[in-house]
């Protein structure tokens, strides 16, 4: 096993053009993601997290920064190697009723990208889809339903089916428990972490839901407004947030813990535009510690091992 | 329900007996089977259930706004203040709509006029229910910004200018401008980010508590229960399966569906290595279970649960639970 | 692993006709739209039959008994050159139909490619095909099939192309709506990630998503386009004597309408009846393939 991570992004940028201006969706991130652990990828509507992972697997162009994948230089790649790339890296969208063909059975959606790829022989194929059925436990009698016909934890698994069907070692999660009730969440995270530990799988988990991440990453991003604030290993984060918005965004989640009242940090302000943005911390707005330094670019800075921070004032107020 | 002597005055809204179907395509939907409850004045109730459970559709029956047809309501009693809602004309509901309960709907982005300023549109509930000039109408619309954390001088702005966030304010405000003694909020927050909802459900409390105005909060959270609620009911293919005080919820959930809510959720605090999510999918309201319509997900059933009259027993002051099991162990207590 | 693989094969093929089974069910229950399909069946079988059929040859002048009045030889009467005016709608239904349904073929093809093109690529491409289709249909149908026959000349198949021509337009513009519909899906991505190129998309997960109102509209069409081939064939254009066109032959008996009425009720009555059943066929269609849309 080399020690080469299996992701690496390098002052990654994804910018929009628009009629009024360039909207900066991802600016200057930076971060790695090892072999076989879970990236969780936090931050609120507007954050950028879905356009990094879409970028990331080139279902968009990155407009500045590197890619690695595996030491490999993806940024930029051509037609074959991209092909080739898609069988390792895919994707799990949030949305179980438009991430699939209403005119194609479940068993057509799943065994598209085999046929798409042509990895199998037609006589291997149907078997194949088979066994990745029963994994992801879609019944038999489901097999030749359409999508309209199912429910959104069913569909979702269709949807895990279609992105394992390649035998792929990265996975990107786009939200994908967000839109399913809580008890079928369960049963699909449950799931997507027997999947991981089965096929050793490497996954980036897209989401808003600060417990689900909890629960499912190893490592976690945190990002508002396009920028990365701070990233470390999941429970370094629960225990010492550094950066003054992961902090705010951990008080803010009701907590059943009726016994113990959280400090809740209110945050005032407004949210600055991502459209042609002023240099500088964009949470700078909303942030109770905001001092002249902040409207200068900030720098990622490794406050202590593993652990890495976008805050000009990381060291004076944390505690 | 319950036969504990309370002051009469303290309960301000009382449910009995619910029963509402929709029609669809010559199907019948059972959205509501025989639910009872009460609101005491000044109190939030929680109504917590999944997606189908049927608590919009309570909220709707009370507010007298469920569309007739699909919907159906075939029994019950809604009682606010002595009168039964569901008895009364419609000219007579215009009175109470706004005035004496007021409704938050869960998508802020739909709920207000595009072409209304956002002072108007308060000041609209404002005029109709009370008899005072435009203008005084007016001033206390601004009153009721600020209230809700708008400068006074947005007044004149139109829905577009503002956010999520701030378009739920202005809601709320509406909901709010009349002094309804009865406010029923259908997951007010689920749409906004964290740290929106926490700002929003924080002033909703404060409103709350400073107006005295009792609440109906319909949310699939129990994070938001914990936070916002005095008591709280568990709904499930349309009933009460478990209703309690929030503490006595949090600390000895009884029913096996509460337990296996509490079992799906991840949580923020602890680490937990596995998830224990409820087997099975939701109730098909088309065609429910016999007996207690949990049971086909249920660990725990028995022959017993297949029959009608599943007990709603009192395990403990104030705390009940509609199962077989309870009726059986006098002493049930959860397992951790 | 075979029998499994079998079974496969055989359910899916048995799930895949009960859509089509399903649509066809609704619609059966349908007592406009399958009156409107009886209808359309019969003439079908006439046209395919008429020389069986019809009592008389078509081009059989009977110089005695012109404008005869109808008659127990003559069920609808007889035209001004003494033919039976019942076996020429009868051999005309051939051609109404023909030109009916080949010019909504030509159009609907042709229309839904442009319209896919312009949807999916968006920019320049789509701004290009769409002013040139603004230039069509800025001018009225009829005037433009008239304008592209006249330049064409006379004859069944140049009628069928300025009708096809000038029907294109509306196919354009509603397969553009409904791919830039579709495009907002989530299982268009899905399909890139799969390793799908642009032909892939656009056939496998594209076209079979945005049939349906198309569907709709071809039938509708169909309709509109022999109503448009009579008033060609009554200014002269489009099918040419001896051939009877039910469009010619209201022609010719609208200046006997006074003296004898049957020249032009007759045919009036039956190119309404087709145009009638086409229509009634198509909001049947519309409303047996929407609810599943409903997605």
């Amino acid at each position: 096993m080399t020690n080469v991570p299996m992701i690496e992004v390098k002052n990654l940028m994804k910018y929009f053009d628009t009629p009024r201006g360039k909207l900066h969706a991802v600016d200057d991130v930076s971060f790695t993601i090892e072999r076989g652990t879970t990236m969780g990828v936090v931050g609120e509507s507007g954050c950028g997290k879905s356009t990094l992972g879409r970028t990331i697997i080139h279902l968009l162009e990155s407009t500045g920064g590197q890619i690695f994948f595996n030491g490999e230089n993806i940024t930029r790649v051509n037609k074959k190697r991209l092909r080739k790339l898609r069988n390792e890296m895919q994707i799990i969208f949030q949305d179980p009723y438009s991430s699939l063909n209403p005119r194609m059975t479940v068993f057509e959606t799943v065994r598209e990208p085999l046929v798409r790829s042509k990895r199998c022989t037609k006589k291997e194929l149907n078997g194949r889809v088979e066994s990745i059925m029963t994994t992801v436990g879609l019944d038999e009698r489901l097999w030749n339903s359409y999508p309209h016909e199912l429910d959104g934890g069913r569909r979702q698994r269709i949807g895990i089916a279609r992105a394992i069907a390649l035998d792929p070692s990265f996975i990107v999660c786009d939200e994908p428990v967000s839109a399913l009730d809580v008890s079928i969440q369960a049963q699909i995270l449950n799931l997507m972490q027997d999947l991981q530990e089965e096929k050793g799988l490497t996954y980036m988990f897209i989401t808003h839901d600060l417990s689900v991440v909890r629960h499912i990453s190893t490592h976690i991003c945190v990002m508002y407004l396009g920028q990365l604030v701070e990233t470390c290993s999941s429970k370094e984060l629960f225990m010492t947030p550094i950066h003054p918005y992961t902090k705010a965004l951990l008080s803010a989640v009701p907590s059943t813990d009726i016994f113990h009242k959280r400090e809740r940090i209110l945050l005032r302000g407004e949210l600055v535009s991502p459209i042609n943005p002023k240099p500088g911390c964009r949470f700078a707005t909303r942030c109770n510690h905001v001092f002249d330094k902040c409207h200068q670019p900030q720098i990622l800075e490794e406050v202590s091992p593993g652990h890495f921070v976008s805050c000009c004032r990381a060291n004076d107020i944390n505690e | 329900m319950s036969e504990i002597a309370k002051i009469k005055n303290d309960v301000l809204l009382s449910v009995r007996d619910l029963e509402v179907v929709y029609t669809s395509a010559g199907a019948i939907i059972h959205a509501v089977n025989g639910i009872s409850l009460e609101v005491k004045r000044g109190k939030s109730l929680g109504l917590v259930g999944e997606t189908g459970a049927g608590k919009t559709t309570i909220a709707k029956s009370v507010m007298g706004i469920l569309p007739d047809p699909p919907a159906k309501i075939l029994n019950g009693e809604v009682v606010l203040d002595d009168q039964d809602l569901l008895k009364v004309p419609e000219k007579e509901m215009l009175k109470i709509r706004g005035k004496k309960i007021a409704m938050i709907f869960q998508d802020p982005m739909t709920a207000l006029n595009p072409l209304m300023t956002v002072g108007d549109q308060i000041a609209e509930v404002i005029s109709l229910h009370e008899s005072c000039s435009k203008r005084e109408a007016g001033n206390k619309a601004k009153e009721m910004l600020e209230m809700v954390g708008i400068p006074a001088e947005r007044y004149p702005e139109y829905p577009h200018q503002f956010s999520g966030g701030m378009k739920q304010r202005v809601i709320i405000a509406i909901a709010l401008a009349c002094n309804p003694e009865l406010l029923l909020a259908d997951e007010p927050t689920t749409a906004l980010d964290v740290t929106i909802q926490a700002q929003v459900m924080e002033m909703i409390s404060d409103l709350q508590k400073k107006l005295n105005t009792a609440m109906i909060l319909i949310t699939h959270d129990l994070g938001i229960v914990a936070e916002a609620c005095d008591d709280v009911a568990v709904i499930y293919a349309g009933e009460i399966v478990e209703y309690a005080r929030k503490e006595d919820l949090f600390l000895h959930p009884t029913h096996p569906y509460t337990i296996g809510l509490f079992g799906s959720i991840p949580s923020l605090s602890e680490d937990v290595d596995r998830l224990i999510p409820i087997p099975g999918l939701p109730a098909n309201p088309e065609k429910l279970p016999e007996g207690c319509h949990f049971h086909p997900r249920c660990s725990h059933s028995t022959v017993d649960c297949q029959k009608d009259n599943i007990p709603y027993i009192e395990i403990s002051p104030n705390h009940f639970v509609r199962c077989t099991m309870c009726a059986n162990k006098a002493d049930y207590k959860r397992e951790v | 692993m075979q029998n499994v693989e079998m079974n496969t094969k055989l359910s899916t093929r048995k799930k895949r006709e009960s859509l089509l089974l399903i649509t066809v069910r609704r619609l059966a229950k349908n007592k406009m739209a399958m009156t409107g399909l009886i209808i359309l069946i019969i003439m079908i079988v006439v046209s395919l039959l008429s020389p069986i059929l019809a009592p008389y040859p078509y081009e059989q002048v009977d110089l005695y008994n012109t404008f005869g009045t109808p008659s127990r030889e003559h069920p609808f009467g007889t035209d001004e050159l003494g033919r039976d005016i019942l076996s020429r709608l009868m051999v005309g239904t051939q051609h109404s139909l023909r030109i009916g349904i080949l010019s909504v073929i030509y159009s609907s093809i042709l229309g839904i490619a442009l319209g896919c093109i312009s949807g999916y690529y968006g920019g320049i491409v789509d701004s290009f095909i769409m002013r040139f289709m603004d230039i069509f249909s800025a001018i009225p149908a009829l005037v433009l099939a008239i304008a592209i026959s006249a330049v064409l000349g006379p004859g069944i198949n140049n009628c069928i192309i300025s009708i096809a021509v000038s029907g294109t337009p509306s196919f354009v513009r509603m397969a553009r709506a409904s791919v830039l519909n579709v495009r907002r899906m989530e299982y268009l991505e899905a399909a890139t990630a799969i390793n799908c190129n642009t032909a892939q998309i656009i056939v496998k997960h594209i076209l079979p998503n945005i049939l349906a109102p198309l569907i709709v509209l071809m039938t509708m069409t169909v309709a509109n386009n022999i109503l448009t081939a009579s008033q060609l064939s009554f200014i002269g254009l489009g099918v040419q004597p001896p051939n009877p066109e039910w469009g010619a032959m209201l022609s010719a008996g609208r200046n006997y309408i006074r003296n004898y009425p049957h020249m032009v009720l007759f045919p009036g009555i039956t190119i309404m009846l087709a145009v009638l059943s086409m229509n009634m066929l198509g909001d049947g269609l519309r409303d047996a393939l929407d609810p599943k849309l409903k997605d």
